[in-house]
């Protein structure tokens, strides 16, 4: 501590530097290696605790007054649409933010030794942030939140054992009502608020101890030594930078916009289409092709599985802080990309011909419409990989970079089409 | 002498460990206590919110109201009433069989349609398009005085359409 700066003054700073290191590499500052992407999570994560604290002093959470609460706000108290609308905005932009960070840790080879409990810890991060955004779509209990709540509930129902339990358990029943209500409202105010906080922590506290984000490992390190600069002002400086930017854009969009709300539930009559929140349309489209028990276990199921996994597979993440790890990994990621969409694509359009024209569906669907398929997607994902490895010669590393780049793609096309080209009884529709 | 100081630190150590050990075990039975503690309070409310049993059986209306190939919803049971084409009655949940939602009988097209996956049943309630897994359930059907009862608190699951789970008149 110098001495012209007396104790007191020195605190706050203090204490930001408790959650960052003192001095960071001085390359951690690039903007192009990180995009800021994490910050901007952060920024909106604590913007969603601020206008969720507002909320809740309105937010009525039993099924006869949560309708009418919600329309009291954005009615009668004063901001209270903007307050609704920031809150909505920066929930979903939070998705887009955490996916593109997670493409960006992909891309980086920022998962590998000394990070792959990071990985894992971020893999929860995501999992509770889509639960929060879920359980909070559930709280107006508009007809948008009456019937996700029922799907939703319903997919637990097909996991093979537990899962009746499972899904009286969220039910707070056997039936949606009261007690279901209660529940995601418990879930979305303090649980997973919580626990996303504890993680967050132990997230940043892991970058901390990995020596700061990725670096470019130089052959000779005796050559470069690297170069570390003071936390304060630099890191902060840029981090608030961003930050403002991005409130200040949410605070906008959040005027020009408002969240949707529908009319109250009711039990009677599903909206047409029925639709869940973008985020989830991806796995709607899987439904739509898959059998049930596929679609809302065994895919979702082998994908966190192999997520988990990845970054313990040998030599599976890319050398560290070079996009794309060479210029060959740039160009496999641009064909990957636009190859996969385009087969996503292809592959729906003729699902959707063949479940159109065969008019009964006396064949067992748990073959045709689950083994078959899943068979195929791992023979596709496993040929993928030897072809790329084996006979193009790329690196492991740049073959499992390319299998994330091809399923985000996927999920990416499934969503696209679930929010624009999905009409009336989900049949396919063009603008 | 250097002996005797080693044994101690030995079984000090020895001591120590074991007292850890100890503490360990206790801090798993708390948090198993609390798991357990937690499961049996959620579990109590989901008995208490079984849905109430009374008012199970809803009179349809009278059998004269009801022309062969048709269906009537009966809001206040939450099934259709489906009269076969040879005049039984079927009486349809209105749920849908893949993920819960509420299924309308779609007059021009002489179909149930799914507005959520767009699934598709018949007037048995068999599943024309997937991704439906089984026929619509049914619930049981009783005449008395030429008027119509349905058992909404039985509700049947079942695989395929049978004629003899309609009742004739
Ligand atoms: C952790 C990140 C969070 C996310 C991703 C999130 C997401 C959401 C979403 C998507 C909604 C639906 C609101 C709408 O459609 O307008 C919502 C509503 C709500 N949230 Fe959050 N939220 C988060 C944190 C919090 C916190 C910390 C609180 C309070 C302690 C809170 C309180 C509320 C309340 C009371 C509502 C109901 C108001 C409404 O539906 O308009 N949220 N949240
Ligand atoms: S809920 Fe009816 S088709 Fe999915």
């Amino acid at each position: 501590m110098t001495p012209d700066h007396p104790k007191s003054r020195r605190s706050f700073s203090d204490f930001l530097l408790h959650l960052h290191p003192r001095t960071i590499p001085e390359e951690n500052l690039r903007l192009t290696l990180s995009w800021g992407l994490g910050g901007m999570a952060v920024m909106l994560v604590c913007l969603l605790f601020l206008t969720g604290i507002l909320l809740l002093l309105t937010y009525q959470p039993s099924t006869g007054s949560a309708y009418a609460s919600i329309v009291t706000l954005t009615r009668e108290v004063r901001f209270g649409l903007w307050i609704r609308n920031i809150h909505h905005w920066s929930a979903n932009l939070l998705v887009v933010i955490a996916m593109l960070h997670l493409l960006r840790i992909v891309l980086t080879g920022a998962f590998g030794q000394g990070r792959r409990l990071n990985w894992i810890i971020g893999l929860f991060l995501l999992f509770l942030l889509l639960s929060a955004n879920f359980t909070g779509y559930l709280l107006p209990w508009d007809q948008l939140a009456y019937w996700a709540v029922t799907i939703c509930t319903s997919m637990l129902g097909y996991i093979p054992v537990g899962g009746l339990w499972l899904q009286e358990l969220f039910r707070g029943g056997a039936e949606i009502g009261p007690a279901t209500l209660s529940n995601f409202c418990v879930l979305h105010v303090a649980f997973i608020p919580a626990t996303l906080f504890v993680l967050l922590l132990w997230h940043f506290w892991l970058v901390r101890r990995a020596g700061g984000l990725v670096q470019v490992e130089h052959d000779n390190p005796d050559d470069v030594p690297v170069q570390r600069v003071p936390t304060v002002p630099n890191l902060i400086v840029r981090e608030a930078a961003v930050g403002l930017v991005l409130v200040a854009f949410i605070l906008i969009l959040a005027i020009v916009w408002d969240a949707p709300l529908m009319e109250q539930a009711n039990p009677g009559m599903s909206p047409n289409p029925a639709k869940a929140p973008w985020y989830f349309l991806g796995f709607q489209e899987l439904l739509l092709h898959l059998h049930p028990v596929f679609a809302s276990f065994l895919w979702p199921l082998l994908g966190v599985a192999a997520l988990l996994w990845v970054p313990f597979w040998q030599d599976s993440a890319l050398p560290t802080g070079v996009w794309f790890g060479s210029n060959s990994g740039r160009r496999l990621v641009i064909w990957t990309a636009t190859v996969g969409a385009l087969t996503t694509l292809a592959i729906i359009l003729a699902d959707n011909l063949l479940l159109q024209s065969n008019a009964a569906v006396a064949v067992d669907t748990l073959v045709t419409r689950g083994l078959l398929p899943t068979a195929l997607l791992i023979a596709l994902l496993v040929g993928f990989y030897f072809l790329l490895v084996k006979g193009l010669k790329y690196t492991r590393a740049e073959a499992v970079m390319a299998g994330i780049v091809l399923v985000l793609v996927a999920l990416a096309v499934c969503t696209i089409i679930g929010v624009w080209f999905r009409g009336a009884e989900m049949h396919l529709v063009w603008l | 002498m250097m002996e005797n100081l080693n044994s101690e630190t030995t079984s000090n150590y020895d001591r120590r460990r074991f007292l850890n050990r100890i503490w360990a075990f206790f801090g798993v039975v708390a948090a198993v206590e609390f798991g357990w503690l937690g499961l049996s309070f959620m579990n109590s409310r989901k008995e208490r919110n079984q849905p109430v049993k009374t008012e199970s059986i809803i009179a349809a209306g009278p059998i004269e109201r009801f022309a062969p190939g048709t269906v009537t919803a009966v809001p206040s049971g939450q099934f259709y009433l489906a009269c076969l084409t040879d005049g039984s009655l079927l009486a349809l949940s209105r749920t849908c069989t893949h993920l819960g939602c509420s299924v309308p009988w779609d007059e021009e097209k002489n179909k149930f349609i799914c507005p959520c996956h767009g699934s598709t049943f018949n007037l048995t309630g068999e599943v024309l398009t997937a991704p439906a897994p089984r026929p619509l359930d049914i619930y049981p059907v009783r005449i008395e005085n030429g008027i119509i009862k349905v058992d909404t608190s039985a509700l049947q699951k079942r695989d395929r359409f049978e004629p003899s789970q309609a009742t004739r008149i």
